[in-house]
């Protein structure tokens, strides 16, 4: 199997805060791995390293066989490692003077240089694949979140990408909207997409992930499989962060 | 003795042939100028937010300077002052010009660094992960959004200029006061006259000011 993300003894600090503590971590290709924990925890803090929007300060990080170094390293590395991870944010980030079509079209054309003539067949075909496929030419502020969501997974999606990141993916959401969104990713779970979630959806972590990963104060301290760490958690702060989520 | 004023309506509707001469000179002076300003303003407001020291002290330094002193000093400064380091004239439109551009740079260099750093720290991070240069981020990402945020304090100051070029007069230059200087010396009739210059200044700045508010209105249509 490929190892796609590498991490061995990743440390990194704000200041003097120390968030992450010697994180090891691998992730396998077509793995689903979904990370957990409180705020404040550095779930969020860990997979923003492994696309460099967030610098760390010592260790070793490999992304898809390329070397990230520590404290913002090389550039080159860098460049080429985003441009095959993918990222949904909390806020969904989309850009509000684009419409949804170019929003999706402006990175394959631009990075990948891609024609516009198939950077948006590439956009009506995932728009499509994400349930939206008669919004194209809306902005993003006409659109409900869950769609804006939507929105955001296609337009990562575009750059064909070898791994998808979700920061919190659902946490801005209405409930309402909550399980469109998740549905989108259980379909790209299923079609093999290698993914890193962080996520209070204990629902979808338990149904969808290959891996639970629980992060205490910048330490990893369970790993498992979903059932194995949500009926059966080893350390006693597992225990007490499920019991907190799982009680209502 | 009563005193009686009346407004000469014969001598303000005389007056305006030749006090409309100097309305192509303030037009030239405040857009010429303004059309530099606006460069300088995103040359200098783009540094002053640059990460290296070295290109943002001296952005810096340039803006406070011209922030902080009178555009009046600053014009009398390049017409009677830079000759003698020059050696040379400089004509007053000329000079007129510079000092508007040199002010309204610093003032647009603060409208751009407010326009850009309003934008969302989670544009650019999208912009990044998506694969884009900062370059890239930059020009097709936050520059198209900062900008249209710009357009209300850029229309001020486009405003604020075109008012700043009466204060010319004092280098000879023909704009609107001076020409209305000198038909009073002949005339007399400075209340008039003064009467017609406002009504003239208002009438660029209103059109000015309409304008940009079909602009701005253009600009949120789409966002």
């Amino acid at each position: 199997m490929t190892q796609i993300v590498k991490m061995k003894g990743m440390n990194k600090y704000f200041g003097k805060l120390h968030v992450l503590k010697d994180i090891d971590l691998t992730v396998e290709q077509g793995e689903v791995v979904v990370i957990i924990g409180a705020s404040g925890s550095g779930k969020s803090t860990l997979i923003r390293c492994v696309n460099g929007l967030e610098e760390y300060e010592s260790g070793v990080l490999e992304v898809d066989n390329q070397k990230l170094a520590p404290k913002g390293g090389n550039q080159q590395a860098l460049s080429e490692i985003r441009k095959e991870v993918g990222m949904v944010f909390q806020q969904f980030n989309l850009f509000p003077h684009l419409t949804v079509r170019k929003n999706i079209m402006l990175a394959p054309m631009k990075v990948k240089k891609a024609s516009q003539v198939v950077a948006n067949a590439t956009a009506e075909r995932l728009l499509d694949r994400v349930g939206i496929g008669n919004q194209a030419d809306k902005y993003p502020s006409q659109l409900s979140g869950g769609q804006q969501q939507r929105v955001a997974i296609a337009r990562a999606l575009a750059m064909e990408p070898r791994l998808m990141l979700f920061d919190e993916p659902t946490s801005a959401l209405d409930p309402e909207m909550i399980g469109e969104v998740l549905d989108v990713m259980r379909e790209l779970a299923k079609e093999g997409m290698t993914m890193m979630v962080v996520t209070h959806e204990m629902g979808f972590a338990r149904e969808v992930a290959d891996r639970v990963i629980y992060i205490h104060e910048g330490q990893i301290v369970e790993e498992g499989r979903p059932d194995d760490v949500f009926d059966n958690p080893q350390n006693e702060r597992t225990q007490a962060f499920l019991s907190r989520v799982l009680a209502h | 003795m009563e005193f009686q004023f009346q407004f000469d309506w014969q001598a303000a509707i005389h007056a305006i042939p030749f006090l409309a001469k100097g309305i192509p000179y303030t037009l030239m002076i405040s857009f010429g100028g303004l059309a530099i300003g606006f460069v300088l303003g995103i040359l200098f407001g783009l540094l002053s937010i640059n990460k290296s020291w070295f290109l943002r002290w001296p952005a810096i330094a340039y803006i406070e300077i011209f922030r902080g002193t009178p555009i009046l000093v600053q014009v009398l400064f390049i017409f009677y002052g830079l000759p003698d380091l020059i050696g040379g004239p400089i004509d007053p439109l000329t000079a007129g010009i510079a000092a508007i551009a040199l002010n309204s740079g610093a003032y647009i260099s603060e409208v751009v660094r407010g326009g850009v750093q309003s934008i969302d720290k989670g544009q650019t991070e999208a912009g990044l992960s998506l694969g884009l240069s900062r370059t890239q981020t930059f020009w097709s990402i936050i520059w198209p959004q900062a900008f249209r945020r710009m357009i209300p304090p850029l229309g001020n100051q486009g405003i604020v200029s075109i008012k700043d070029t009466s204060l010319f007069s004092v280098i000879g230059v023909g704009e609107l006061v001076r020409q209305g200087q000198v038909y009073i010396a002949n005339t007399f009739t400075a209340f008039e006259v003064y009467f017609v210059v406002a009504l003239m200044y208002l009438a660029i700045t209103l059109t000015l000011s309409l304008l940009l508010r079909l602009l701005e209105r253009r600009g949120v249509a789409s966002v």
